[in-house]
């Protein structure tokens, strides 16, 4: 089944590596990708921040768009485009008034009827397909789970996963072969949109996930939203600049650790796009591989 | 024909100000089968009421219809006007022609008309009243109480002090309920046991309670004043008859690592026991399930693993093959008093509209406990001897921190209301730490303080000022174990700071709930309860220890989250109704009830499936050699409460409500 | 019932038989006498004990009867008097909303409403809502023009 694309601004630049590997995953995984024609920012943090009004007509006039592309559903792989896509539609889906106002700025046939799935939701109800194309199982290798703040909440939007227990990440990773750890902070904030405006609160913040994760075991995070890279990727030189010794934590997308354990080549995962070398994984996956090898990467 | 009076009502200037009360009269007075029709200033006068005496006698009048203010108002007032004139009472009726009509309309023609067809609606109705007669109903004057905790205790105590005979039922071994695990109490400090096993000890020995110990309500039929009971008394595996309680069998079984109910956990005791020393009656019970022999049994084994409680019992009381006994007791009235749960945080729950707390971990952490824990902590008769000493390596925490309102007050954990106890009891527990753990530091997070009583918001700031609780406005988002401690992460709204606290403890005032099991009792009695389980009483203010169900009483935290003082007087009030209503040998009852035609009658029985109250029965229609002829509904006159949805879905039309005959409403539509 | 065989909209006074039941709906419109709330004459009340007594029939017979207009009110769901009448009455006139359009009365002719004992107010408006919109609706005449072919 075909299943709608909502890129967003992050996986069109900062973090492409987290649309290349997954467009390569789902290839490989048979879930047929669409991207919507013509879709518009999300909104997020300043749309929201301004006008009510506003965040809920922006991501509605995507929906809108993916209704006339006949898409039942949506996968908005960044946490803060998934949570303003979803929020705008458990909202519409509540307050018929609201709903009405919206259809009439966005003059167009709209039933609301698009969902909206993130990132993690989408590995996971696909896992059987998955494990079918795992050749290069990631044994040995602990991952931290990070799922942030948005990715489960608020649970009358979300509701796809327990949102102060989940597993959904963790499922995919074991399907990946990893080991996750059990850890404290993996439903903390990153600091998410304050890495420029209060870079010393983000460093702070990335210091007590990233101890936390090395204090459980881990070897690499694994993360489901481009903030959340960005801020315990790129800071943690920053971070190294408080702590006895650099942690050296790599951080993966769930897509890129997925998409190494199909063994999808690194170039097209953009595991070398990332600050902090994730090649100590890579090694992890080419050494494992499964006797029956793979045709294509 | 009939011979009708209408009685056309000024009130004052009230309906007189826009309805033309004589024309009203006039226009009435020309209506088939009315003879008389007038107009008073005041009909509820004395005067006025002689007016309507007056023509019942002298035009001989068959029905009274009376278009005044609302039935709620005057009905009664001038149903006993008539019945003082001679005719049945339920001949009279009233049109509603000042809430409904002159208080609303400012128009005088339009209201004026208005109040002829209302009156006109009632005068048709009337001529298909018929005299009924209060129904009278045999009262077995004998109560059931079901749940032996303080409230169940209390309003024992009380009926049978007022003189008549108490079934107590209690479904653990030993009555006391919650209240016996409790270490001293608010806001007095007087301990628990000190106050309750004198009361415990009484309901053994009164001469007129009947103690039913580990034994369960299993059925419920009949009606207020003829309830028929059907008790299930569970094997306890001991002869109570024989056994003595010397305790001999106790110390003798071999295993007591089972975890002990009345210790919350705590403590251990054996797989045969009494709750605890103070147990009334003090009779041990064999829990089957951690018994070496049952367990064997269940697995056929060919001999018996142990019997080391036999062999020791010195009055041959162990009788391994008792089984369960089912016991009928007739009685009048029944109280609900079974009380309360603690709300538990883990994952699994036993109703999908709840749901624990992963921010807590789920329950997973050791050394977060709630607050009965603390409780068995504190007791002098607990695990720890009285020393608060925590769970998982028996260390003396020196930070303690209590959360309030968990589960409560909290729509998204699916439990909106208030426990009401929790703020009370928490800051008790900080005044019990601070005086047992020197140096130690209490810290409350609480969302308000609710501490409304008498002594109450002085005993809470007693904790605070005079007792060190450092009491910290917030709420707590996040706890997990590190290492030794227990992170405890929290927010002081009142500083607008955020709080990272060490804690060697946590305990969790969770939130109150009904007994499991709540619902399926409800429905054997018949009575509504709330989406959280709680019994619904009849009327939040004015009824609140009554239920829907006419002879059954609530008491205690079975109907809201109770404190003792609360309990206690719900319980004394049940047992006031009672006597109230075992004063009399008879009851009387509104007649207005369902009354079905057997003629007609087909025997669907939809009256069965839609009676809110269960008062519909099969009869057996016989002929004279006692053949059976057809089964036919019979509504049961004591039970109906008079609502009707019977007969609206009575598809041969065989069954009719008293007072609201379809004859009488299609009356009144026809006058339309 | 003169205003009845006047086809002109604006003198057409509309006739409204409203069955309620006698806990929540008929004390709240005592309250909303006691109040002094201020509503169109157009409405009379029936009393019944509980919405659960109420016979699809009624309706039928008021509309035959001439009625232009019908309300059906008791109270809340979950706060009847006699637990759950008013839910038998609820399925009840689900079922029976598709008889009604069959017997050629517009649904829209006949509102289900709760109103409790405590909203007065809230009576207010129905009583105003529907005889609004039975005024709009015109005169019920399908059962009369009937009886006249016959």
């Amino acid at each position: 089944m075909k299943i709608g694309y909502f890129p967003g601004c992050s996986l069109d630049f900062s973090a492409k590596e987290f649309d290349t590997s997954l467009q390569a995953v789902a290839t490989s995984a048979g879930m047929e990708l669409e991207e919507i024609k013509d879709w518009a920012c999300c909104g997020a943090t300043s749309g929201h921040a301004t006008n009510h009004l506003l965040s809920i007509a922006l991501p509605a006039r995507t929906l809108a768009l993916a209704e006339e592309q006949e898409l039942e559903r949506v996968v908005a792989p960044c946490a803060a485009c998934y949570s303003r896509l979803a929020t705008a539609r458990h909202e519409m889906a509540e307050d018929k008034k609201l709903f009405s106002k919206v259809t009439g700025i966005l003059k167009r046939d709209f039933t609301n009827s698009v969902q909206v799935m993130n990132i993690a939701e989408l590995l996971r109800d696909n896992l059987p397909a998955i494990k079918e194309k795992v050749t290069h199982p990631l044994k040995d290798l602990k991952v931290a789970c990070y799922y942030g703040c948005l990715l489960v909440r608020p649970p009358k939007v979300t509701g796809f996963d327990d949102t102060e227990d989940p597993s959904s990440m963790e499922e995919v990773c074991r399907a990946a072969g990893a080991t996750p750890v059990k850890w404290n902070k993996r439903l903390d904030c990153c600091g998410g949109g304050f890495s420029l405006s209060r870079t010393g609160s983000v460093i702070r913040l990335g210091k007590e996930i990233l101890e936390d994760a090395q204090a459980a075991g881990a070897q690499a995070v694994v993360v489901a939203c481009p903030m959340c890279h960005s801020n315990l990727d790129l800071r943690q030189k920053a971070i190294a600049e408080q702590t006895a010794k650099p942690l050296e934590m790599p951080i993966l997308f769930i897509t890129q650790l997925v998409g190494l354990a199909m063994g999808i080549s690194e170039q097209i995962l953009g595991l070398n796009r990332h600050f902090v070398s994730a090649q100590p994984i890579i090694a992890k996956a080419t050494v494992k591989a499964l006797p029956a090898a793979r045709e294509e990467a | 024909m009939s011979r009708i009076g209408v009685f056309v009502c000024h009130c004052g200037e009230n309906i007189g100000r826009t309805v033309d009360c004589a024309a009203v009269a006039q226009a009435c007075g020309e209506l088939p089968g009315v003879v008389h029709s007038i107009d008073y200033k005041y009909m509820c006068s004395d005067p006025g009421q002689a007016l309507v005496k007056q023509a019942v006698a002298e035009h001989k009048l068959d029905g009274v219809v009376v278009a005044a203010c609302s039935p709620h108002m005057h009905e009664k007032t001038f149903r006993k006007t008539v019945a003082n004139a001679g005719i049945n009472r339920f001949l009279c009726e009233m049109a509603n022609v000042r809430e409904h009509c002159s208080w609303i309309h400012e128009d005088r023609e339009e209201a004026t008309q208005k109040a002829i067809d209302l009156t006109r609606f009632i005068v048709e109705k009337i001529k298909h009243n018929v005299p009924l007669e209060p129904i009278k109903i045999p009262v077995t004057r004998r109560a059931l109480v079901i749940g032996g905790g303080i409230a169940g205790i209390q309003a024992a105590l009380d009926i049978a002090d007022g003189g008549c005979e108490v079934v107590l039922v209690e479904k653990e071994p030993s009555i006391g309920g919650h209240m016996s695990q409790l270490s001293e109490t608010f806001p007095t400090l007087d301990c628990s046991q000190c106050i309750l096993t004198p009361r415990m000890v009484e309901v053994y020995q009164h001469p007129r309670i009947k103690l039913m110990a580990y034994a369960e309500v299993d059925k419920v039929e009949g009606y207020i004043g003829n309830f028929t009971v059907t008790v299930r008394q569970k094997a306890r595996g001991v002869n109570a008859s024989l056994c003595n309680g010397c305790g001999e069998c106790q110390k003798v079984c071999p295993n007591k690592k089972i975890a002990s109910e009345f210790d919350a956990g705590l403590g251990k005791r054996p797989a045969i026991y009494v709750p605890f020393p103070q147990a009334v009656p003090n009779i041990p019970v064999i829990d089957r399930a951690n018994c070496a022999l049952y367990k064997g049994r269940a697995r056929n084994a060919k001999k018996d693993a142990c019997k080391k409680c036999e062999e020791v019992c010195g009055r041959k009381a162990i009788d391994f093959d008792q089984q369960d006994t089912f016991l009928t007791e007739k009685v009048g009235a029944i109280v609900v008093a079974t009380g309360y749960q603690l709300y538990n945080i883990k994952k699994e729950q036993d109703k999908e509209a709840i749901s624990g707390y992963g921010e807590y971990g789920y329950g997973t952490i050791p050394d977060v406990i709630d607050g009965l824990q603390f409780e068995r902590l504190a007791s002098a008769s607990g695990p720890t001897g009285g020393k608060i000493l925590r769970p998982s390596d028996g260390k003396e925490p020196k930070t303690v921190v209590f959360l309030q309102c968990i589960g409560s007050r909290d729509p998204a954990k699916g439990i909106d209301y208030c426990s009401k106890i929790c703020c009370m009891y928490i800051a008790k527990h900080t005044m019990l730490y601070h005086h047992k753990v020197h140096g130690g530091q209490a810290i409350v997070f609480f969302m308000d303080i609710r501490a409304g009583g008498k002594g109450y918001d002085e005993f809470t700031r007693r904790a605070i000022e005079e007792n060190d609780a450092l009491y910290v406005r917030g709420r707590v988002s996040k706890m997990y174990r590190d290492g030794d401690v227990i992170k405890v992460l929290g927010f002081d709204t009142l500083s607008g700071e955020p709080m990272h606290i060490d804690a060697d403890m946590v305990v969790l005032a969770t939130a109150m709930r009904p007994q499991p099991g709540i619902e399926s009792l409800a429905q054997k009695l018949s009575v509504s309860y709330d989406r959280f389980g709680f019994i619904n009483e009849a009327h939040p203010k004015l009824r609140p220890v009554e239920t829907n169900t006419a002879g059954v009483y609530v008491a205690g935290a079975c109907q809201a989250p109770r404190d003792i003082p609360d309990a206690v007087a719900m319980a004394s009030a049940t047992a006031s109704k009672i006597l109230g209503l075992f004063s009399a040998s008879e009851l009387e009852r509104e007649p207005l009830v369902a009354q079905v035609d057997q003629g007609t009658c087909a025997g669907c029985f939809h009256c069965v499936r839609v009676c809110p109250y269960g008062a519909v029965e099969h009869f057996e229609v016989k002929d004279r050699k006692g053949n059976l002829i057809k089964t036919v509904a019979q509504v049961n006159k004591g039970v109906c409460q008079g609502c009707g949805t019977c007969q609206a879905n009575c598809p041969s039309k065989s069954v009719e409500l008293q007072g609201f005959t379809d004859q009488q409403i299609f009356a009144a539509i026809n006058a339309f | 019932m003169a205003a009845k065989t006047s086809t002109d909209k604006a003198s057409f006074k509309p006739r409204i038989a409203a069955f309620v039941c006698n806990w929540c709906t008929y004390t709240g419109a005592d309250l909303a006498g006691t109040s002094r709330l201020q509503m169109a004459p157009n409405v009379r009340i029936i009393r019944l004990p509980c919405t659960g007594r109420i016979d699809p029939l009624f309706i039928i017979k008021a509309f035959e009867r001439g009625a232009d207009g019908v309300i059906v009110s008791g109270c809340h769901p979950a706060d009847c008097h006699y637990t759950s009448g008013n839910y038998h009455a609820r399925r009840r006139f689900a079922v029976a909303r598709d008889v009604f359009g069959f017997m050629g009365i517009d649904p829209k002719r006949i509102t289900f409403s709760w109103v409790s004992a405590s909203e007065g107010g809230k009576w207010a408006e129905v009583v105003n809502d529907t005889t609004a919109r039975v005024q709009e609706l015109g005169p019920f005449s399908a059962y009369r023009e009937m009886e006249a072919r016959v």
